[in-house]
């Protein structure tokens, strides 16, 4: 069971919260080719370690905010705005 | 190759070795396959001795005659996915394509017992779905005439023959009313293990060598890019060909090969009951909670329920998602709220978006992939085998994997089974 710090609310239980996978997804161009594009909407990092990702607080605030989250032990290293650059652990 | 024909001739497994080796204490039995080291090269190097790894070897080898083949497991056989599933064997998907793969598999396992020489223990007992409102009913309608149309064994029935199927269902649950459902009677289980068990001995008998506690760490490739061979914990593994079929881990083995893939690792959690006398004799599934039980040969109930929903390398699962799967199991089916459960796990499963396997080649030229399967890749271990063999020997795409490929997610040919057979994610 993840205990997760909404930036607006504090520590909730994690069946508070919707995962909306991972962040900091760059939409390209509209003129890149359909491997670009195809790239874009489908391919993902889906590490083994520390991974960068967007959370609803969706029985809370429904406010959007990310975090880092390593994918083996679920420990979560950082939350920070949804507008903000990658914070945490690198990879 | 010490003591074994390269090809089996003699049937080891029968009723009659049984009595023999009965008379003389069971003093002749050989290990089902053979513990190797690996050679320095092989035609074709699998990675990852799953059920899908295990019968690439077995159909290269029987199909395409291609036996210098070798299968790398991280662990042992069977201690990844195909020990961790719920054994689910069904074909009742929504597009052409999927049905094509899907009823492929279901017939090669009515089969597959006298094929392998190994009791897998297939049992096609029938799978009933149940519905809880009219959405679901005529969603259940839309699914069972676009099944139909392509000849797969579904109908609908009332509520009524479902609590006739399903006794142990509360069907007049206050906030889970059964309105009726749908079937199909060719579906059912088969002993896991005894699936990887049987593909690893058949496969062995035809030369294949099976190497367990060897991880892959590397690929070696030539100047001109195409894949040479793979580094692994028993030293580099020459190879002309090589197949990545690991499931939940091929995002890590894509990425070691420098590219990148549409699939998200989450855990699918398992559980299993103490042993009881007899109560379920179908595979019994609910729409409403995504719960689906079955009842093991020992007795046990084997449940799961829907995926935990954030990417996890974990093999444990998280405790929400089991109290709800617990909970909904307990309610919708009173008399097991008392049954003790014995065990619980998880399994990585590699989620696409459209919920349809990835079966094709990679940008690594000599590489090929196997993956994708999601929820759903214990049912379709033979097919997929079969049509990656034929891929990996002919260079071609057998034709009802041509359309499982990559390009799928630059072209949009999705075959959307998330959407279409109502996977419940």
């Amino acid at each position: 069971m993840l205990l997760i710090k909404c930036p607006f609310c504090g520590e909730r239980d994690e069946i508070e919260f919707r995962c909306g996978g991972e962040s900091h997804i760059q939409r390209p161009a509209s003129d890149v080719s359909d491997e670009t594009w195809g790239a874009y909407l489908f391919a993902r990092e889906n590490p083994r370690g520390v991974h960068f990702e967007r959370w609803v607080h969706h029985a809370g605030c429904r406010q959007w905010f990310n975090l880092a989250r390593d994918t083996v032990t679920h420990e979560i290293r950082s939350v920070y705005p949804i507008t903000a650059p990658r914070r945490g652990p690198s990879q | 190759m010490a003591g074994y024909p390269a090809r089996a001739t003699v049937k080891e497994y029968s009723a009659f070795r049984l009595l023999v080796e009965g008379l003389r204490g069971h003093t002749g039995w050989k290990p089902t396959w053979r513990a190797v080291e690996p050679k320095p090269r092989y035609d074709v190097v699998i990675i990852g001795g799953g059920g899908h790894g295990l019968a690439t070897a077995y159909y290269l080898a029987k199909n395409h005659g291609v036996r210098n083949v070798a299968v790398l497991e991280r662990g042992w056989i069977g201690q990844g996915n195909t020990g961790r599933n719920t054994t689910v064997i069904r074909s009742n998907y929504y597009y052409p394509e999927s049905i094509a793969l899907f009823d492929m598999s279901v017939k090669l396992y009515e089969g597959l017992s006298r094929e392998l020489n190994y009791n897998v223990m297939f049992s096609p007992r029938g799978m009933v779905i149940a519905g809880h409102s009219r959405h679901d009913m005529e969603l259940m309608n839309r699914w069972a005439g676009a099944m139909q149309a392509y000849g797969v064994d579904v109908g609908l029935i009332s509520a009524d023959e479902v609590k006739r199927r399903v006794p142990a269902l509360d069907t007049k649950n206050k906030r889970w009313p059964v309105w009726g459902g749908f079937t199909q009677g060719r579906a059912g289980t088969a002993r896991h293990d005894a699936v990887v068990w049987g593909y690893a001995h058949a496969a062995d008998r035809l030369g294949v060598d099976i190497i367990q506690n060897c991880e892959v760490t590397d690929f070696r490739k030539a100047s001109n890019g195409h894949v040479v061979g793979v580094e692994t914990s028993k030293g580099v593994i020459t190879a002309d060909k090589v197949v990545i079929s690991v499931a939940g881990s091929s995002s890590l083995l894509a990425e070691r090969a420098g590219f990148r893939l549409p699939i998200t690792s989450y855990a699918l959690q398992a559980f299993v009951s103490e042993p009881v006398k007899p109560v379920l004799d179908v595979v019994s599934w609910s729409l409403a909670t995504g719960i689906y039980v079955s009842q093991s040969d020992k007795g046990g109930l084997v449940f799961g329920g829907p995926l935990d929903l954030y990417n996890s390398y974990a093999q444990r699962g998280n405790f929400p998602t089991a109290i709800h799967a617990v909970g909904a199991l307990a309610e919708q089916y009173p008399s097991f709220g008392r049954v003790r459960i014995l065990r619980q796990w998880a399994g990585l499963v590699d989620v696409v978006h459209d919920s349809s396997p990835i079966l094709d080649e990679t940008p690594v030229p000599g590489l090929y992939i196997n993956c994708g399967w999601g929820t759903g890749g214990f049912k379709a271990i033979p097919a997929g085998g079969w049509v990656m063999a034929h891929h990996i020997a002919t260079g071609k795409p057998h034709d009802i994997g041509k359309p499982f490929n990559r390009k799928r997610f630059e072209n949009g040919r999705l075959i959307d089974e998330a959407a279409g057979a109502g996977i419940a994610h």
